[in-house]
């Protein structure tokens, strides 16, 4: 019972960290219709950026620091790498994607080195409940999660801006010509994704206090896959399949037999979701008239 | 105000060696339903995407109630007050008819309403939620589709289609309405009802209306003055019986 509680927060909190990437790709997706594979290394970026500024000891300012330089990373590589290749085809903004994402790589790992940095940005301990010993971090990472995706889905369904955002998923030109400013909503998009990506940075280093400039690559190619399990595209698609990834790996991780093949069975998932459902759980169908 | 809402002054384009339009010049004055015409390929959408900012022109310029708008983006130009819609139905398919018709609204500044109050719900959102509401309905009645504005706008028949893209194109509040083939597709009936519809919204909105269409019947019935297009080029022009009678005219549509 104790084992099944705690797994399963660590699961869900796990799975709030995928999900808030996911929905950088799934949001990036939805708007600009391209697969943004460096927004995996923007957690990196986060999480470096924190690393900085934890040299003045404020974990507030540190954070804060992140989401900022994230933001205008994030907005930055769109206008450089993105914008000029509109209307190009997928094919091409899709490495150029991958270069870039090398290029930050790259870049970390000359300025900071290749050897793991470590940073402590608050310890929070651990608690007991219900006899149960759980960290703290954890259940921060989760109560975090559950604002920012609520924050998100009133966002879109209410704001203007938001609205306007699913306008232009649906038709890009049609929104441009009924006085949407797509530029516009392009570059919101790429910054909230990245303002997410900062924050699922400051939770890898509450997991796990160790930085190396390979850090976005493997929880950039999960939340890729949560989102495309949930329907990519698709926002509450994204949180789904994120929440899902999460909690199955953890109990994956508790079972020894299995535990060394976590990263395969939750690769597996994808491809038999992909066979039963193309469209992921929650994407959208795309019916031909005849 | 200016005497013409709508002038183009040698507009043109080439992609490549192809002179899609040259030398266009159109004057439409206020209240006006002028017709474009031509046979297939002679260039009247691509004037629409000039007019509308989603092509740059070659040569020439146009100006929308004496004010030049040529070179501004796609959505200033909507913002400056040209609205359009589409040869196909570019409709915001997964949205209801009613949030179609809502979004078109955005550009106008008595609906504004910041983020902020948006996400918390505040007073200030419901009231501009609300005007927006009404306003749309507004616009649905005026196209019998009232009853259709909780459903997707991808579930409608094809002539409610057409009908919520004129819609959705007043709702920008427009000073010149375009409208791509109105009303192609659409029986006798339904286009009988369209043409007082379009009357109706020149009446009641004040409007201007430049529009493309195939059928003669519907064009000589409402329309006040014409344009003939002819490979990019300007065939005839004129009140509409003299430049549909044009022998040019008739020959060009007619071959010979």
């Amino acid at each position: 019972m104790e084992l099944i509680l705690s797994t399963l927060i660590n699961g869900l909190s796990l799975g709030g960290i995928y999900a808030m990437i996911a929905l950088g790709y799934t949001m990036v997706y939805g708007i600009a219709k391209m697969l943004n594979f460096a927004h995996g290394d923007i957690i990196m970026v986060g999480g470096y950026v924190i690393y900085v500024f934890m040299s003045f000891h404020n974990p507030l300012l540190a954070i804060l620091m992140a989401v900022i330089c994230c933001v205008i990373l994030g907005i930055v590589i769109e206008k450089v790498a993105y914008k000029p290749l509109r209307g190009a085809s997928p094919l091409a903004v899709l490495i150029t994607a991958i270069g870039v994402s090398y290029l930050l790589q790259s870049l970390a790992q000359i300025i900071f080195g290749s050897a793991n940095k470590m940073v402590t940005v608050y310890e929070f301990g651990a608690i007991k409940l219900w006899g149960v010993t759980i960290q703290v971090s954890a259940l921060v990472t989760l109560a975090v999660t559950v604002v920012v995706m609520t924050i998100l889905t009133l966002f879109i369904k209410y704001t203007r801006i938001g609205r306007a955002m699913v306008a232009v998923s649906e038709d890009k030109g049609a929104a441009q010509l009924m006085g949407i400013n797509v530029n516009k909503i392009i570059t919101i998009t790429f910054a909230i994704g990245s303002a997410l990506a900062a924050l699922a940075g400051l939770f890898y280093l509450l997991k796990a206090p160790s930085i190396s400039n390979t850090l976005g690559a493997m929880p950039g190619i999960k939340a890729f896959t949560a989102a495309v399990i949930g329907g990519i595209g698709s926002i509450p698609g994204a949180m789904l399949g994120g929440i899902l990834l999460g909690v199955v790996e953890c109990i994956s991780y508790k079972i020894t037999a299995i535990a060394p093949y976590t990263d395969a069975i939750e690769f597996s998932i994808l491809i038999i979701i992909l066979l039963v459902k193309p469209t992921g759980f929650l994407g959208k169908v795309r019916r031909e008239k005849v | 105000m200016a005497e013409f809402i709508l002038e183009t002054k040698n507009l043109g384009i080439s992609f490549g060696g192809l002179k899609a339009a040259q030398d266009v010049n159109i004057r439409i004055k206020k209240n006006q339903i002028y017709g474009l015409i031509g046979p297939n390929g002679a260039g009247k959408t691509t004037i629409f995407n000039l007019l509308t900012g989603v092509y740059k022109p070659t040569t020439g310029t146009f100006y929308l109630d004496g004010e030049e708008l040529c070179g501004l983006g796609q959505e200033k130009i909507n913002h400056k007050g040209i609205a359009r819609t589409f040869q196909n139905i570019r409709l915001f398919n997964n949205m209801t008819v009613i949030r179609n018709v809502m979004v078109a609204l955005h550009n106008q500044p008595e609906y504004k309403c910041s983020a902020l109050q948006s996400i918390f719900r505040l007073p200030r959102h419901f009231k501009t939620e609300k005007a927006m509401q009404e306003k749309a309905k507004e616009l649905l009645r005026i196209f019998d589709l009232e009853e259709e504005q909780g459903n997707l706008a991808c579930n409608l028949p094809y002539g409610k289609q057409r009908k919520l893209e004129i819609a959705r194109a007043l709702a920008t509040n427009p000073k010149l309405l375009l409208l791509d083939e109105p009303a192609a597709g659409m029986n006798p009936h339904e286009t009988e009802d369209l043409v007082k519809t379009i009357l109706f919204i020149r009446d009641h909105f004040d409007m201007t209306i430049l529009l493309i269409e195939h059928d003669m019947k519907f064009v000589a019935g409402l329309c006040d003055q014409l344009t003939v297009l002819n490979f990019g080029t300007v065939l005839a022009e004129g009140d509409t019986k003299t430049a549909l009678n044009d022998p040019e005219v008739i020959k060009a549509y007619i071959g010979g």
